[in-house]
């Protein structure tokens, strides 16, 4: 039997794996010292399963455990990296690259730093896929420039960037390259030393974590990378990060890096049927529907399409027993289409219509059966109710109308 | 977002969904709104020569709330004179539907598709009246 309501929006957050939830549980209670307590028992016991979980997400990505920090989540970890970064090498230079498809924990560090006169930031477009131009990062760095800040897969259209060409650059010209890594970690294989990345944001609730723990890798050597701190205190996790440690929700994080790296080759497989499956029931159904984001370099679970003349967050409200995401406006509270979907260059129009799937871990074979019948129907139905359908049916090119708005 | 009742069940159970022809006589047709802000509404009426609103049917791209205003808008319109629907206001809408702030533009929308299509109507029919000799009239719209 299908239980219903069915999540299929694993790029805004995961259920907790249960194997995941065990590890922790013990550290809420009888396991419950402070990591930094030195001189008894239940500090150790606390330290030693920080320790192991450094450990296990280092082993993930390929890095050194004193390498990882922990932080609150990938938003913490873009703050610090990005205006960490600006200001411990203020006499270097002040020029960041980015990109117009980033997060808005990346973009909102730069535009503040850009506010407080600190920095000035060069935001590269992408073209149709999504992707950003290595030689487009080339071609925009200066002898100011500090830091490259480029995401590996973006959370809308899981378009992979081409991460490791961007991170040659970097090493030839000598500059710091971060990478909000969030959805691509535990999906697809990250190789920070390959990659040639220096800073990597990295948060727990992606993975089958809990949420409100993260991590940042910085790089120790080849460059070493330092960071000015942004949150003072009792100089923890080496005085980039002061505060407590969350041990059961650090636990939590290295428990889902080792089940992710584990399983990966499998669940990405498996995914990646999953996702064809779900694209090629809605094509079979539907015409004039349109896949945002790369064809080929692109996250297993994602799967982000437009809807053609059907308005995203109506179609959302059709499917009110699938959970999905929408870029249309009428889903934010700025009434502004997804920006990552305008970068696309495609149609405003199309940007509305946009439906994110993101399949994840628990998702079966029967739900997508279920949600490709499901949304086709409302799609149908949605379509036998616009304007818009009728004039294209009647052979209007939209383009033509003069809009009165 | 948590959507009205009435909201819900005009989305889910539109009235008067569909298309006049738009050179039918009598309608009248209002296209407001455009695809690039998320918000198309195709109001038409038909009206007799009383000025009589007899009938109407709407297209809607837009969210739910966007469907559920035209398809109110539909029902509250029907049987009333010209002169009294075009004083209606997007208030109104906004209290039927129990629409929140974000989605008062889905209302003032509704409010312009009604004055749209009567204006077309208007307009149409002026011509025609002209024709006919009845020049007071098309003066009076």
């Amino acid at each position: 039997m299908l239980k219903k309501p069915v999540y299929m929006d694993n790029h805004a957050t995961t259920r907790v794996d249960s194997r995941v939830l065990d590890a922790m549980l013990p550290y809420f209670t009888e396991k419950f010292g402070n990591a930094a307590s030195r001189n008894h028992s239940f500090g150790w016991e606390a330290e030693e399963a920080v320790d192991r979980s450094r450990n296990q997400i280092a082993a993930l990505i390929g890095a050194k455990s004193k390498e990882i920090i922990f932080t609150s989540g990938a938003t913490e970890s873009d703050n610090l990296a990005i205006k960490g970064v600006v200001e411990f090498y203020k006499d270097k230079g002040n020029h960041i690259i980015s990109c117009v498809t980033e997060h808005k924990a990346v973009l909102d560090s730069c535009r503040a730093l850009e506010r407080a006169g600190k920095a000035t930031v060069t935001y590269l477009p992408v073209d149709k896929y999504g992707m950003v131009d290595p030689d487009a990062v080339r071609r925009a760095i200066t002898d100011k420039t500090v830091l490259i800040t480029i995401m590996w897969a973006n959370n809308e259209i899981g378009t992979i960037h081409p991460i490791a060409e961007i991170g040659k650059i970097a090493k030839e010209k000598g500059i710091i390259f971060h990478c909000d890594a969030v959805q691509a970690i535990g999906k697809v294989p990250v190789d920070v030393e390959k990659a040639g990345v220096d800073l990597a944001s990295i948060t727990a609730h992606k993975i089958y974590g809990p949420k409100g723990i993260g991590a940042i890798y910085v790089r120790s050597k080849g460059p070493r990378v330092r960071l000015t701190p942004q949150m003072d205190g009792g100089g923890h996790e080496r005085g980039m990060r002061s505060g407590t440690l969350n041990v059961p929700g650090i636990v939590g994080l290295g428990a889902a890096c080792e089940i992710s790296g584990k399983e990966m080759p499998d669940e990405a497989q498996r995914l990646i049927q999953l996702r064809s499956q779900l694209q090629a029931g809605l094509f079979e159904r539907l015409d004039e529907i349109y896949v945002n984001g790369h064809p080929t370099e692109r996250l297993p679970g994602n799967l982000n399409v437009s809807f053609a003349y059907v308005e995203g967050e109506s179609l959302l409200m059709g499917i009110h027993d699938i959970a999905v995401s929408s870029g249309s406006a009428c889903t934010s509270a700025t009434l502004e289409p997804s920006y990552v979907i305008r970068a696309l260059g495609i149609d405003d129009e199309l940007a509305h219509s946009s439906i994110r799937f993101g399949l994840g871990r628990f998702n079966t074979l029967e739900e997508v059966d279920y949600v490709t019948d499901r949304v086709s129907r409302e799609v149908k139905r949605l379509r036998e109710m616009s304007p818009l359908y009728e004039m294209a049916k009647e052979g209007i090119d939209l383009k033509s109308v003069n809009w009165k708005s | 977002m948590a959507y009205s009742d009435k909201v819900i069940e005009h989305y889910n159970n539109p009235r008067n969904v569909g298309s006049f022809a738009k050179d039918e006589p009598g309608v009248g047709t209002g296209v407001v709104g455009a695809p690039e802000c998320g918000d198309v509404m195709k109001l038409q009426l038909k009206i007799g020569d009383d000025g009589v609103i007899e009938d109407a049917r709407f297209k809607t791209f837009g969210c739910g709330s966007a469907i559920a205003s035209s398809s109110y808008v539909t029902e509250l319109v029907k049987g009333k004179h010209i002169d009294e629907a075009m004083t209606i206001k997007n208030t109104v809408i906004v209290k039927e539907l129990n629409l929140p702030p974000v989605k008062i533009h889905c209302s003032v929308l509704a409010e312009d598709a009604i004055k749209a299509a009567i204006t077309d109507w208007r307009k149409r029919k002026g011509d025609k009246v002209t024709a006919e000799e009845h020049p007071a009239k098309s003066k009076e719209a």
